[in-house]
């Protein structure tokens, strides 16, 4: 059973005023426990909007949103419950932080869900460690960290819940290459470890494309693609339309096939496109 | 849930009203305001109401977007409309306790609801057709003279239309952070008093820190681009009355002369 299932979504902003806008137009997708769904589209494609009604924030317009089955707005006492096990961290998430300290802060979801000291205790720590931050600091501000320091500390408020789905929004905006993969790495690891299914939303057409098990592809509040990364950035030509492009190695495949050099096709990460460029030239020695 | 506050919001439109020069809309809502608090009699009220439907008719704003504005005044409007009932004199028609209500009282009540609903639904239309920047640029200009008197008028013209351009985005924001800290499951809507004072610090801490943060970027910008206070600057948009302008302001004269023949009704 998956662990998530979006059936025929639909939300509508501002009913009734001139502002009027569908955001969100009949999505149904499912997550499955222990997989890397990527989400891509343009900005306004509806993305943001769309990953709200997975932890009820948003209540659709239409359409119903199954958390183990379970209808999430069938019940308010259970929506609270769902919003610990479905952990949803938002663009820039360090504009969250409040707490005097850092471990307070981290500890502020655990709190909520009722679990005694020593509970939050351990759970803090352990999601520190997730996020590669170190045991001293727990007392000092989260607000005099840096930036890239501030979002792991906001990762790990919402890590700390333990989440059985982890869904993000474009976590790495803003940050330095090296910040980007240590923040990718940890959620890797906390999918790795605790086998919880991640929502990842990104810009990044590279890093969906190394990452994800599945893609999908929102286009003005609707579904526009779905599938393996392989599937879905063989539609080269359709992604450049929606004003999306193309990973940097499937640019770079698809302009030496033009150019007549013999590849295969789905090429979309780096790695791969360079094993294939050095089986091509083991004629002339190791690369 | 936020995101339905509409104060001080403005909604794009080419409607007449829209078109209207600033400082004539400006003009308009103080001779309203004027015309509201001459008014002393129902016939008046009738008038004053029937201005205000004509007024959002002509600028196509639906009466249910006036209203839902209404909805944070709410409270303020009831407060004023029992504790009027209770001030009136002549014959009691009840009495509860030390507190009598009197034909007059009810009058009286009646009538400070429906001033305080078209006040407010007045300056809201102004607020509604016209954006931030073209009002402030009207009240500067209204207000010119003053600079002779040493005002700082364009400081104060340029803090009020900072102000209102960042209402909606501190009103975004605070949703933001509002959805953040519900997804780290904070509760905002439910619990005794004091839980939801204590369930507003994760809501206030960062909103302040980003509204210092946010005031610091503004400075910075303006000083990259050498705004001087009071600096004579030319206008990209220069304001000019046209002849719709002149027609408007006639008939808030007529407005007002009308009411002021009303109170001897």
């Amino acid at each position: 059973m998956p662990i998530l299932r979006a059936e025929h979504l639909t939300y509508i902003y501002s009913q009734g005023t001139p502002f009027q806008k569908t955001a969100v137009n009949d999505i149904s997708l499912e997550i499955e426990a222990g997989e890397l769904l990527g989400v891509i589209g343009h900005t306004g494609s509806g993305k943001s909007t769309f990953i709200q009604h997975l932890n009820g924030l948003l209540k659709p317009s239409a359409g119903t949103v199954y958390f183990e089955g379970r209808d999430i707005h069938a019940d308010k006492a259970l929506l609270r419950q769902l919003r610990f096990q479905v952990g949803l961290v938002f663009q820039y998430p360090e504009y969250q932080l409040f707490e005097e300290t850092v471990f307070a802060d981290i500890a502020f979801g655990p709190r909520n869900m009722g679990l005694d000291e020593a509970e939050v205790r351990e759970r803090v720590s352990e999601a520190a460690a997730f996020v590669g931050l170190d045991g001293k600091i727990f007392d000092t501000s989260p607000l005099e960290h840096s930036g890239g320091q501030k979002r792991r500390i906001a990762l790990a408020g919402v890590i700390a819940m333990r989440p059985r789905l982890l869904i993000l929004d474009e976590p790495t905006a803003g940050l330095d290459p090296a910040g980007r993969e240590s923040i990718l790495g940890n959620i890797l690891d906390y999918r790795d470890r605790s086998g919880a299914a991640v929502l990842l939303v990104s810009h990044s057409m590279d890093d969906v494309a190394r990452l994800a098990d599945r893609l999908v592809v929102l286009n003005r509040g609707r579904l526009a693609l779905s599938g393996t990364p392989a599937e879905v950035f063989d539609h080269a030509a359709e992604l450049r339309e929606m004003g999306l492009t193309v990973p940097a190695a499937t640019e770079i495949a698809l302009a030496l096939k033009e150019r007549g050099v013999a590849l295969p096709e789905s090429v979309y990460t780096t790695k791969y496109l360079a094993k294939l460029l050095c089986a091509l030239r083991e004629g002339e020695g190791p690369c | 849930m936020l995101k339905n506050i509409t104060l001080g919001q403005y909604f794009p439109g080419d409607s007449v009203v829209h078109r209207l020069d600033p400082r004539t809309k400006l003009l308009w809502l103080a001779g309203y305001i004027t015309a509201l608090f001459l008014a002393n009699n129902a016939w008046a009220y009738a008038l004053m109401l029937a201005v205000l439907i004509g007024e959002s008719a002509a600028a196509s704003i639906r009466p249910k977007t006036l209203l839902s504005g209404m909805k944070p005044l709410m409270f303020i409007v009831v407060f004023t409309a029992v504790v009027n009932l209770f001030y009136g004199t002549g014959e009691p028609l009840l009495k509860i306790w030390v507190f009598t209500v009197t034909a007059d009282g009810i009058r009286r009540s009646v009538f400070m609801v429906l001033r305080i609903l078209l006040l407010v639904c007045g300056a809201f239309l102004l607020t509604y057709t016209t954006s931030p920047l073209a009002l402030t640029d009207g009240l500067e200009r209204l207000l010119g003279p003053l600079k002779k008197l040493r005002v700082p008028v364009s400081e104060l013209a340029m803090m009020m239309s900072i102000a209102l351009r960042f209402i909606p985005t501190l009103i975004e924001e605070t949703d933001k952070i509002m959805n953040a800290q519900r997804s780290r499951g904070a509760n905002f809507d439910t619990g005794k008093l004091t839980e939801r004072a204590k369930a507003l610090v994760p809501l206030l801490v960062p909103l302040f820190v980003g509204s210092f943060r946010r005031a610091d970027e503004l400075a910075t910008a303006m000083e990259c681009r050498c705004y001087v206070p009071g600096g004579n600057r030319t206008r990209m948009k220069v304001l000019k009355f046209a002849r719709r302008d002149v027609l408007a302001l006639a008939l808030c004269a007529a407005m007002l002369a009308a009411v002021v023949l009303l109170r001897r009704v």
